[in-house]
């Protein structure tokens, strides 16, 4: 393992944002408008910097990677491990010896979601160039928003997991609430006491966790060995572990969001600002998903085989209800772009519940590479409505028309994403889809059928909007140059600071299509390895 | 009643020495009075020797750290339990009378201050005994003598009428707890007669009673002592006082008067009612086969659900934090549900992170109502960017108050919940989880005032002194701070129960 300054890489990519907002914290705003300008430069530059510091770490940890590791439950199978005791009270009562480590480590699972958020929160910052006001403000809470996501995917502690759980959603609220849209106050606090509600729960089944292995250990609570014989959760298939699992699952489930929590999502996604949107459906959606996988599943194999039908179902419903939501979008309400694409996200989270409740290394391994296509298609998705939005503050399907003419290069980025989310081969969202079809006709052959009827939908919806946006006639009042007096866009077409944050992505997105080994190849030993783990607690439990 | 023994005052000399801190607040009362009447013209001079009073009573209480004694005849105990909460009394009485000096209310609508810090010392001497009355009548004695002090504070702005009503207010439904207590009290005399709370425990142990008396007894008790926690049903004066009186009498109210009636409730239930041979495990498995633990369960669920679901609909931020208050003395309740060591730890952390967070809350409330002199959740708008630094401080404790991370409440709410949970009663903990998230709802409003509107047109930008700011900072820098490390408070909340139990 390498080391900066003593620090390992994994405390550094964590924290990093806070040494971006105490540099921030220290410049001041500036009085007048010449050196509010200035200190807004040096606010985004700063940004910029630090989230690329992110990401070249990023890439550092990839290419060190061991793709041979299996990691999950097996602490020699982690990588980058630092652990160092952090709180220690002996002979509390009842408790006994508290013990919290600041334990950190990824796996396989992880890295893909270590590498999705740096990507994200980079190109996120260029997106974030639009915010005019309280600009100080706004980039404070997206590093910190940032580090509360990098927290959460590196944490093996789940204690620790839990504090970046909820750090994440103070900066959002405010992101959404101070910087969104018209109805902004209601989407944010939506969102805020949906997540608190579920996170609650997971608090409850975290501590009765911690009392039955006597540590938040992540690792000590997957082995059932640990399990202290007369507490709550010990024993296999009991009704306890049930109910610990559901409360736990709908903690994640809000998160990801499935049917029948995912109400908060559209509203969240309509108001936020663009790159909100951006890290809300590239990366904090994923959280619920990787949640399961890192807790439910390797904690409650016994729970997840007496589920697995359940939630397969609940996947399928996402995927269909989702589609047939982001389809109606054309025809009732304000016909909104962006809540187009929330409800395609639902649809998209629910391949990656199907995928994951199969419970086989295809399905497993498409559901997390979804994860990560999903995270960068959708992002791409959510740019292009603000690329529009920046400039007429609209993004009604109807309101436009015909702007390939008018924004060929725009028009040609917008492609890629498209035609990536409807699933076309050669890009990397149809890689990960066949990938969950195969995992998943193994294992529920009608469910995943049913759900193949949602690309047809998806084919459909996303067609539609671009025929709508894109081709037919330009309408009159969009003939003219989009910035008649030049001082914002010179030209009408994307301008490089939107290329810096498309271009990238699309530049994955085309190539995992063709290849998709270097983001698979990573997760695949220890995706068998947590396979293996819930089908051995599972088969325990099908054998009582 | 009293049996005059041979060595008589050797005892009174060793109980003299365990009464210093006490002894301290005494004259530091007589002096700050004398005091006032000499430099009548100075509006500071009380203040600074009733802070002076209050650190140096602080130094004595470090010296009494884990000695465990009755003194006075077995009317008062000295034991860590009581000291812990003599020095939250004591911090958060400290705090409050550096956060008067910053009030304008109290400058500018009263003829003097002198009474006021005086006042305020006489509360704490009342809540300091409180917290280690061993016996009914010195418990009925502690309660008067606090309460007559605060029901003056909370009318100290006289000119104000909604300080006077609140003051009148005050009186009166603590006129009446209190008389429902001494009627409690004295049907529990009649029953055991002795007034002392280990000789009732003894009698009780012994001896066959008639269960209906006693429970009445009992829950007339419980009744004075809910008012002074502000538990539901005994909670209607709460929103009006804190409403009326000055913003620091209301933090103090919150604070300090609670904390002494906890201590005595724990002391109480767990001194007189409660089998001391059995283990801690089945701590409730009560002498009278009564069953406190449900009727305290209950209150603590009624406390918690109508402190919050009322607090949602309120448009002053005052009366929002008198409902939160009364919402938290129900998460309290959960921990005297428990009972246990790991009860009574998690009561005594959570108090602190409380007494932290809430007057934090309340001084920036103060520091607000000095600038705008207005306490409505509307004319919070926009003050996120006009006082930036008060804006986030004010999120800090409103966040800590829900219970998030990585705030100071966080780990006070973890450990109620650990507590909760490990004693079985899981259908609790669930109450008090959604809770929470109700409590968001008001909470957030307060924030959402501060930063979501009223940014168009900007307001004029706030300045505040240093001082002020100073003291903001040394409340909102541990609420953080202990929220991520948190070591030495659970330390000492450990040793104080141990003791107190061994």
């Amino acid at each position: 393992m390498f080391e900066i300054f003593g620090v390992g890489p994994l405390t550094l990519i964590t924290f990093l944002p806070m040494l971006g907002i105490i540099l921030i914290l220290l410049i001041p705003a500036g009085k007048d408008e010449q050196s509010k300008k200035a200190s807004t430069n040096i606010y985004r530059w700063a940004t910029v910097f630090f989230t690329f510091l992110q990401l070249v770490i990023a890439v550092v940890i990839y290419i060190n990677f061991d793709l041979s590791l299996t990691g999950v439950n097996d602490i020699n199978g982690m990588q980058f491990v630092e652990k160092v005791r952090w709180i220690e009270v002996e002979g509390l009562p009842m408790l006994g010896d508290l013990r919290i480590d600041y334990f950190v480590g990824i796996d396989g699972i992880s890295a893909p979601m270590i590498l999705l958020t740096a990507i994200i929160c980079f190109v996120a910052t260029f997106a974030s160039w639009s915010i005019g006001k309280a600009v100080k403000g706004y980039f404070i809470m997206y590093l910190l928003l940032d580090l509360g996501m990098m927290g959460v995917f590196v944490s093996l502690d789940f204690f620790l997991f839990y504090l970046f759980w909820e750090l994440m959603l103070l900066p959002m609220y405010f992101l959404i609430g101070i910087w969104g849209g018209p109805r902004k106050e209601y989407a944010a606090i939506k969102f805020f006491i949906y997540t608190l509600f579920g996170s609650l729960f997971m608090l409850l089944v975290m501590i009765a966790l911690y009392f039955a292995v006597g540590s938040f250990n992540m690792l000590d609570m997957m082995d059932p060995s640990k399990y202290d014989p007369g507490s709550l959760l010990s024993g296999i298939g009991t009704t306890w572990r049930y109910i610990a699992f559901g409360a736990l699952f709908i903690g994640f489930a809000i998160k990801v969001p499935t049917v029948p929590f995912h109400t908060w999502l559209p509203d969240a996604h309509v108001e936020a600002p663009t790159a909100i949107s951006v890290i809300l459906a590239g990366v904090l959606l994923k959280m619920g998903t990787y949640g399961m996988l890192r807790i439910s599943w390797p904690m409650f194999p016994d729970a997840v085989y007496y589920f697995q039908w359940y939630i397969a179902l609940i996947g399928v419903v996402s995927i269909i209800y989702g589609a047939f939501c982001a389809l109606g979008q054309h025809k009732v309400g304000k016909r909104d772009f962006k809540k187009l694409i929330a409800y395609s996200s639902v649809s998209h989270m629910g391949f990656v519940m199907l995928g994951m409740a199969a419970m086989n290394t295809e399905g497993m391994v498409g559901a997390i590479f979804q994860m990560f296509n999903h995270g960068t298609i959708t992002a791409m998705l959510f740019m292009i409505v603000g690329v529009v939005y920046d400039r007429t503050h609209l993004r009604g399907l109807d309101d436009f028309g015909g702007l390939a003419n008018k924004m060929p290069i725009y028009t040609g980025v917008m492609m890629i994403a498209f035609f990536a989310a409807i699933g076309l081969p050669g890009l990397s969202g149809f890689i990960s889809e066949v990938l969950i079809f195969l995992g998943a006709f193994q294992t529920f052959p009608v469910m995943t059928a049913i759900s193949a009827f949602a690309i047809v939908i998806g084919a459909a919806y996303m067609l539609w909007a671009l025929q709508k946006i894109f081709f037919g006639k330009l309408p009159d009042r969009w003939k003219g140059p989009w910035d008649p007096t030049g001082t914002k866009y010179k030209h009408d077409d994307l301008n490089g600071i939107e290329l810096t944050a498309l271009v990238p992505l699309a530049v994955i997105v085309i190539y995992l299509g063709i290849n998709p080994n270097p983001i698979t190849g990573m997760m695949t030993s220890s995706v068998n390895h947590l396979i293996e783990l819930v089908k051995a607690g599972g088969q325990v439990a099908a054998g009582m | 009643m009293f049996s005059v023994e041979a060595n008589f005052l050797d005892q009174l000399k060793d109980s003299i020495g365990l009464f210093l801190p006490e002894t301290v607040l005494i004259a530091t009362f007589l002096l700050s009075l004398i005091l006032d009447l000499i430099f009548r013209k100075s509006r500071t001079l009380t203040g600074i020797v009733t802070a002076i009073g209050f650190v140096v009573a602080g130094i004595c209480l470090i010296g009494q750290t884990g000695e465990t004694a009755f003194i006075f005849s077995r009317m008062l105990v000295v034991d860590p339990f009581a000291l812990f909460f003599k020095f939250v009394i004591l911090l958060s009485g400290l705090i409050v009378v550096l956060m008067s000096f910053f009030s304008k209310e109290l400058y500018e609508t009263t003829e003097g201050v002198g009474e006021y810090f005086t006042l305020i010392t006489g509360m704490t001497i009342g809540m300091f005994l409180l917290a280690s009355a061993s016996n009914l009548i010195m418990i009925y004695l502690a309660i008067e003598t606090m309460s007559i002090s605060s029901y003056i504070l909370a009318g100290y702005t006289k000119e104000i009428r909604r300080a006077s009503e609140a003051s009148l207010k005050y009186v009166i439904f603590g006129a009446v707890s209190s008389g429902i207590m001494i009627y409690g009290m004295s049907i529990l005399f009649g029953l055991t007669g002795t007034l002392n709370l280990f000789d009732i425990n003894t009698f009780l142990l012994s001896n066959e009673v008639n269960m209906v008396p006693l429970m009445l007894s009992g829950l007339m008790i419980l009744a004075g002592f809910a008012y002074k926690i502000s538990a539901v049903p005994f909670h209607f004066w709460t929103p009006d006082v804190y409403e009326g009186a000055p913003v620091t009498i209301s933090a103090l109210l919150s604070v300090a008067s609670k904390a002494a009636g906890f201590a005595v409730l724990i002391r109480f239930l767990k001194s007189a009612f409660i089998d001391p041979t059995l283990s801690s495990d089945v701590a409730w498995n009560t002498i009278s086969s009564i069953d406190w633990q449900y009727i305290i369960a209950i209150l603590a669920v009624v406390t918690m659900t109508v402190g919050n679901l009322v607090a949602v609909w309120q448009t002053n931020v005052k009366r929002l934090l008198a409902y939160s208050s009364i919402a938290h003395a129900g998460y309290l309740l959960m921990g005297v549900v428990v009972m246990n060591e790991i009860g009574i730890a998690a009561i005594l952390l959570y108090f602190f992170a409380y007494m932290i967070m809430n007057l934090g809350a309340f001084y920036v409330v103060m520091l607000i109502a000095n600038k705008t002199g207005s306490e409505e959740l509307d004319d919070y708008q926009g003050l996120g960017h006009s006082a930036p630094v008060l804006g986030v401080c004010m999120t800090i404790f409103l966040i800590s108050l829900t219970g998030l991370p990585p705030t100071f409440g966080f780990i006070g709410k973890l450990y109620i919940f650990s507590a909760v949970l490990d004693s079985g009663l899981i259908w609790l903990a669930v109450v008090g989880v959604l809770n929470s998230v109700v409590s968001l709802y008001y909470y957030a409003k307060v924030f959402r005032n501060m930063y979501f509107r009223g940014m168009d047109p900007p307001k004029e930008p706030m300045t505040f002194s240093y001082g002020s700011m100073i003291l903001l900072f040394l409340l909102a820098i541990p609420t953080v701070l202990f929220g991520v490390y948190f070591t030495p408070i659970l330390a000492w909340a450990k040793s104080s129960v141990e003791i107190f139990f061994g």
